[in-house]
């Protein structure tokens, strides 16, 4: 499982922990969130996104 | 070969190179930028006190690591002086570079209004991380902010400062909060959740003296009253920065003049971000700038690509009370429609032949930015979707 982290505001994504309030489950890969999907934080796209070392 | 050379290390300018890197890896590019070149979230600079941010924990990478990763030349502390078109070279503090193509990633200056008082020099403004390094210095020790301006950058370290513990003012000459972006009945939705958690809205006056006080400072508001402040922080909006280009001889409105690719009135150099006006409109948010950055990336590398604009929601960072929008332009012919109300509004903008080409989302309703955004072009009822129209205000 890996973390990913918007480079525009920090968000941060944790494939663990998934995102239930915008249903997507824990343990949702990032390869398996929908292209169209954007930070909740600040409205980028999912290619604005990047991992970050945990 | 030169090299394409890129002014300015903000989310603009790194956004062009991080996308040029996509597509060529081989392309010699050198970014100069006045700061260090640090890269950071600037929409975090509003909402980072809650957090238990200071202004170093907000670099996500350093300089040095940008140039490694992207594979660039970086000249950090470096001011722009001047551009020779027609030899394609620039003017530095730190010698003559030569380009063979030029992107003004350059940003914008807070707009700031002269005011009478002893300590008018004391009030601050927050663009970069280098002013915010220098408001978290004043902050310790500080209780008291004034804040000028109820716009999104007001409204964002209000609530954030809020939250946090401070007394926080603001003031505006206008009559509710976020004006420019958004109708009075969604704008107002922020008062009393903000005001619960200890904001003092000042509507409908100004702030026209700040003198130095036993403690801190006093603000003398138009309106004849006064208020104690430790901070007072200036919000008022941003003026792109146009003077590089100007004396340049590059077009030039309210910011510099580019079209739908980016492109000014010289064809070997390009502005996005906040200092560029893109077919007329000056738009200072951070989707703007991601999608211009990838069609400009694209004609850098060779295939000439227009930035097409979708809809573009604006998030407002106030937790109290979540807000989502899509700004209308000023002229746009319509109606302001109430769709449903609660503890918040969701509200959207019908044209001429309503469809929905602006909304406001606020409180409960924000988290349905995604799907409101898809909604838009389309006519209010073309989904299906059950709104009850509650009111209808002309715009």
């Amino acid at each position: 499982m890996k973390v990913w982290q918007c480079v525009v505001c920090g968000f941060i994504y944790d494939e663990k922990v998934g995102l239930p309030e915008e249903g997507i489950k824990p343990d949702t890969a990032w390869a398996d969130i929908p292209e169209n999907w954007a930070c909740p934080d600040c409205g980028v796209a999912k290619a604005d996104f990047e991992m970050v070392e945990v | 070969m030169e090299p394409i050379i890129v002014i300015g290390s903000g989310l603009a300018g790194y956004s062009v190179i991080r996308e040029l890197r996509k597509l060529d890896r081989e392309v010699p590019v050198m970014l100069l930028s006045r700061d260090s070149g640090d890269y950071y979230s600037k929409p975090m600079l509003s909402n980072a006190f809650a957090q238990g941010k200071g202004a170093a924990a907000l670099v996500q990478t350093s300089v040095v690591e940008m140039a490694k990763q992207l594979g660039i030349t970086v000249r950090s502390h470096t001011e722009v002086h001047g551009i020779d078109v027609a030899a394609k070279r620039l003017t530095t503090t730190q010698g003559e570079p030569r380009y063979s193509r030029l992107v003004l990633a350059i940003g914008a200056d807070p707009i700031r209004i002269p005011l009478q008082g002893d300590a008018a020099d004391a009030v601050m403004s927050v663009n970069d991380i280098a002013d915010y390094a220098h408001l978290r210095e004043a902050m310790q020790g500080a209780k008291r902010i004034a804040i000028m301006g109820g716009g999104l950058i007001g409204c964002e370290f209000a609530n954030d400062w809020a939250a946090a513990g401070f007394i926080v003012s603001v003031i505006d000459p206008g009559s509710y909060p976020l004006a420019s972006l958004m109708p009075q009945q969604a704008g107002s939705q922020l008062r009393a959740p903000l005001a619960a958690i200890g904001v003092d809205w000042r509507f409908g006056t100004s702030v026209s003296r700040v003198d130095s006080a036993a403690t801190g400072y006093t603000l003398t508001l138009a309106d004849g009253s006064q208020l104690q402040a430790d901070i007072v922080l200036s919000a008022i909006g941003l003026r792109p920065r146009i003077a590089l280009a100007q004396t340049a001889g590059l077009a030039v409105n309210r910011g510099i003049k580019v079209d739908t690719h980016l492109r000014s009135s010289d064809p070997a150099i390009f502005a996005l971000g906040d200092c560029a006006e893109i077919e007329g409109r000056v738009q200072p948010f951070v989707l703007p700038i991601m999608h211009a950055a990838r069609a400009l990336a694209k004609t850098l590398a060779g295939e000439d690509t227009a930035v097409v604009f979708p809809a573009m929601p604006v998030v407002v960072k106030t937790p109290t009370h979540p807000v989502a929008v899509l700004p209308v332009a000023r002229d746009a012919v319509g109606v302001w429609q109430t769709l449903a109300s609660g503890n918040g509004i969701k509200m959207a903008f019908l044209d001429a032949a309503d469809r929905i080409s602006g909304f406001v989302l606020t409180g409960e309703f924000a988290a349905e930015r995604s799907e409101m955004t898809k909604r838009v072009g389309t006519p209010l009822a073309a989904t299906g979707k059950a709104d009850n129209i509650v009111a209808a205000e002309s715009s």
